[in-house]
């Protein structure tokens, strides 16, 4: 296809499409050599197969309408009314039905607060206060108990608010121990040092599922009688201690990537270890380390959904919750591509906001 | 010489197993310009380097302004207040742009007023002739400019000691002379200590008190620029300068 050998020196995709420059481009871009041809009409041939098959399923032959699951099971496409009928119950989980509102707003507040931050106009103090508010406002909603709202306990929160809930802390407060971590790890005191390389380790070395399993079964037997810790809070925890110690190892990476010459500069100016890490190396290094970063950022997103082994109720639980209805069974497809799609929304967004915010930080070689 | 502002007494380092400086005493008068020569790997940076503590020495003793430079981390920090060091590679903050690279040690080590430090940083803008890339990224200047800013960004801290180390060895050739025009200018309009590695003659006949030639480590002599370039006494000296002066 676009492998063409001799891409180098065809010219430009012509402006105007003239009949000619069209022929020549289809030549010299899919049918430049015998590999090429092959590899043009494979793929042609695939998208035939494919592309009306999926549109006939999502589009044409689907269906918003139907009001039951008879309906639904004469059509031969997707049957999108299972999303309407179900999408309660897999947005909130067993929230009760009558409050679902609580956690919408809820919902709202958190993703509200974190646009707020990715706007550079807000990059100070004012923030903190916002995220404040935002949390007051969010503990305030999910739990209720005060202002005449009733009291729901968090073991019937579930769906899109917990997994929100459980990646937004899980960044904010793995984020700042991986950087803790990964200074620990460079450190030239022995027992500071020791320590962050047996947790980054041991933590790398074990499944975030069996991290999960731990804080759920084994910490209580450990806890003196009496003492317990929210099961949530247990899982949430587990997710920060798990993906900090990634995060430590990208951004060692980027600490390493720091010339010598950027410490001699802040050293010569007299600035003190932890003036020179905050103005000077964690700036520079965070920002290589962007990509990387984000990455794991998504993926701890995604990885929240491995709450359900120890029975929270998130988004892709919550989803299966939906799937056990005798009266809408068989419409697995329908309701996984609908949670796939809000995931997808998410994790998209984090990539493309990364993307921006690495130009937006590239001060080097723009002459 | 009582009132040394820099005094090193028998300074001993070692790297591994390879002496890299070997008994250096040398005492450096206020308002004293010293240039240090020497062929690669004499030990020249070195020597300059354990002055605000880029470098450890193993023996002897340094003493900045009455301090001995030892572990104790707030010694060196004062010290390095008082000290200011141009780099080869400049090694400006490249996420910062010009006037906050000149002020981030004022505001953060002196703790200067913003508005303060942001003027004072201006004025030494200016004098380096470079006052109207302040709101741009080192990236953005050539390597002569960025030298230029960097010798700015030590002065902004005001030290009484100026360190140079091969400031316009990683320079085009074209934009030496700016730089060493701005070092002759800061000799002579300022009564600035200073001691600088290089290689640029002209510089040392020009600003230079005392010219200091090292090799393997050793002082081996010094005098003043006239008597040391028309007059060498040591072999090594004359060997040096005959390889250097084509």
């Amino acid at each position: 296809m676009s492998v063409a050998p001799n891409v180098s020196n065809q010219v430009a995709a012509p402006s105007v499409w003239s009949r000619a420059s069209v022929l020549h481009w289809f030549r010299t871009q899919l049918f430049s050599s015998p590999l090429n041809t092959l590899l043009t009409l494979l793929t042609i041939w695939l998208l035939l197969a494919t592309v009306p098959a999926m549109v006939d399923w999502f589009v044409l032959n689907s269906t918003v309408t139907a009001s039951s699951a008879q309906e639904c099971r004469k059509v031969t496409g997707a049957c999108w009314s299972v999303i309407v009928e179900k999408h309660r119950l897999i947005l909130f989980g067993v929230y009760p039905y009558e409050e679902q509102w609580r956690p919408l707003l809820a919902t709202l507040l958190l993703v509200g607060v974190v646009l707020l931050s990715g706007v550079r106009r807000f990059w100070n103090r004012s923030l903190l206060l916002f995220w404040a508010l935002a949390l007051a406002g969010a503990a305030v909603l999910m739990w209720g108990g005060v202002f005449g709202l009733a009291y729901v306990e968090n073991s019937r929160w579930g769906g899109l608010p917990l997994t929100l809930m459980l990646s937004t802390f899980g960044i904010a407060f793995a984020f700042p121990l991986g950087i803790v971590l990964a200074l620990g790890r460079r450190s030239k005191m022995p027992a500071i040092k020791t320590i962050c390389v047996v947790y980054i380790e041991l933590i790398r070395g074990v499944p975030l599922i069996s991290l999960l399993f731990m804080s759920a079964v084994m910490l209580p037997l450990f806890l003196p009688e009496g003492l317990t810790v929210d099961k949530l809070l247990r899982a949430q925890v587990a997710i920060i201690l798990f993906a900090a110690a990634y995060m430590a190892e990208t951004i060692r990476g980027g600490l390493q990537a720091i010339p010598k010459g950027q410490y001699e500069g802040g050293d010569s100016l007299g600035l003190t270890y932890w003036q020179q890490t905050r103005l000077i190396v964690l700036p520079q290094a965070l920002k290589i380390v962007i990509p990387p970063l984000v990455g794991l950022f998504i993926a701890l997103f995604k990885d929240t959904s491995l709450v359900v082994v120890i029975g929270i109720f998130d988004l892709t639980q919550a989803a299966k919750a939906a799937l056990v209805d005798q009266t809408w069974r068989g419409f697995s497809i329908e309701i996984y591509v609908f949670i796939s799609a809000i995931y997808f929304v998410f994790c998209y967004s984090m990539s493309k906001y990364s993307q921006s915010l690495e130009k937006r930080l590239a001060t080097e070689h723009q002459r | 010489m009582a009132d040394a502002i820099i005094r090193m007494q028998e300074v001993n380092k070692w790297y591994g197993k390879f002496h890299v400086l070997r008994n250096i005493n040398l005492e450096v008068a206020p308002g004293e310009r010293i240039v240090i020569c020497g062929p690669s790997g004499s030990g020249k940076s070195t020597l300059i380097r354990c002055i605000n503590r880029l470098e450890e020495h193993q023996q002897g003793h340094i003493v900045v302004e009455g301090t001995e430079i030892t572990n104790d981390i707030r010694h060196v920090e004062a010290i390095r207040r008082d000290v200011g060091m141009v780099f080869q590679h400049f090694n400006l903050f490249p996420h910062l742009t010009v006037l906050q690279n000149l002020t981030l040690g004022p505001i953060w080590v002196l703790k200067t007023p913003k508005a303060e430090a942001e003027a004072r940083a201006m004025k030494y803008l200016e004098r380096v002739r470079i006052a109207e890339q302040a709101s741009k990224f080192p990236g953005q200047l050539s390597g002569g400019q960025q030298q230029r800013v960097a010798i700015a960004r030590s002065l902004c801290m005001d030290p009484k000691v100026m360190l140079f180390d091969e400031p316009t060895s990683a320079l085009d050739p074209e934009m030496v002379k700016e730089v060493l025009d701005v070092m002759v200018n800061l000799a002579e309009d300022t009564g600035m200590t200073m001691l600088v590695v290089t290689h640029e003659m002209g510089f040392a006949r020009k600003v230079a008190d005392r010219v200091i030639f090292m090799d393997r480590g050793e002082i081996i002599e010094q005098n003043t620029p006239d008597a040391f370039f028309d007059h060498p006494q040591n072999e090594r000296t004359k060997l040096f300068l005959s390889q250097i002066i084509h």
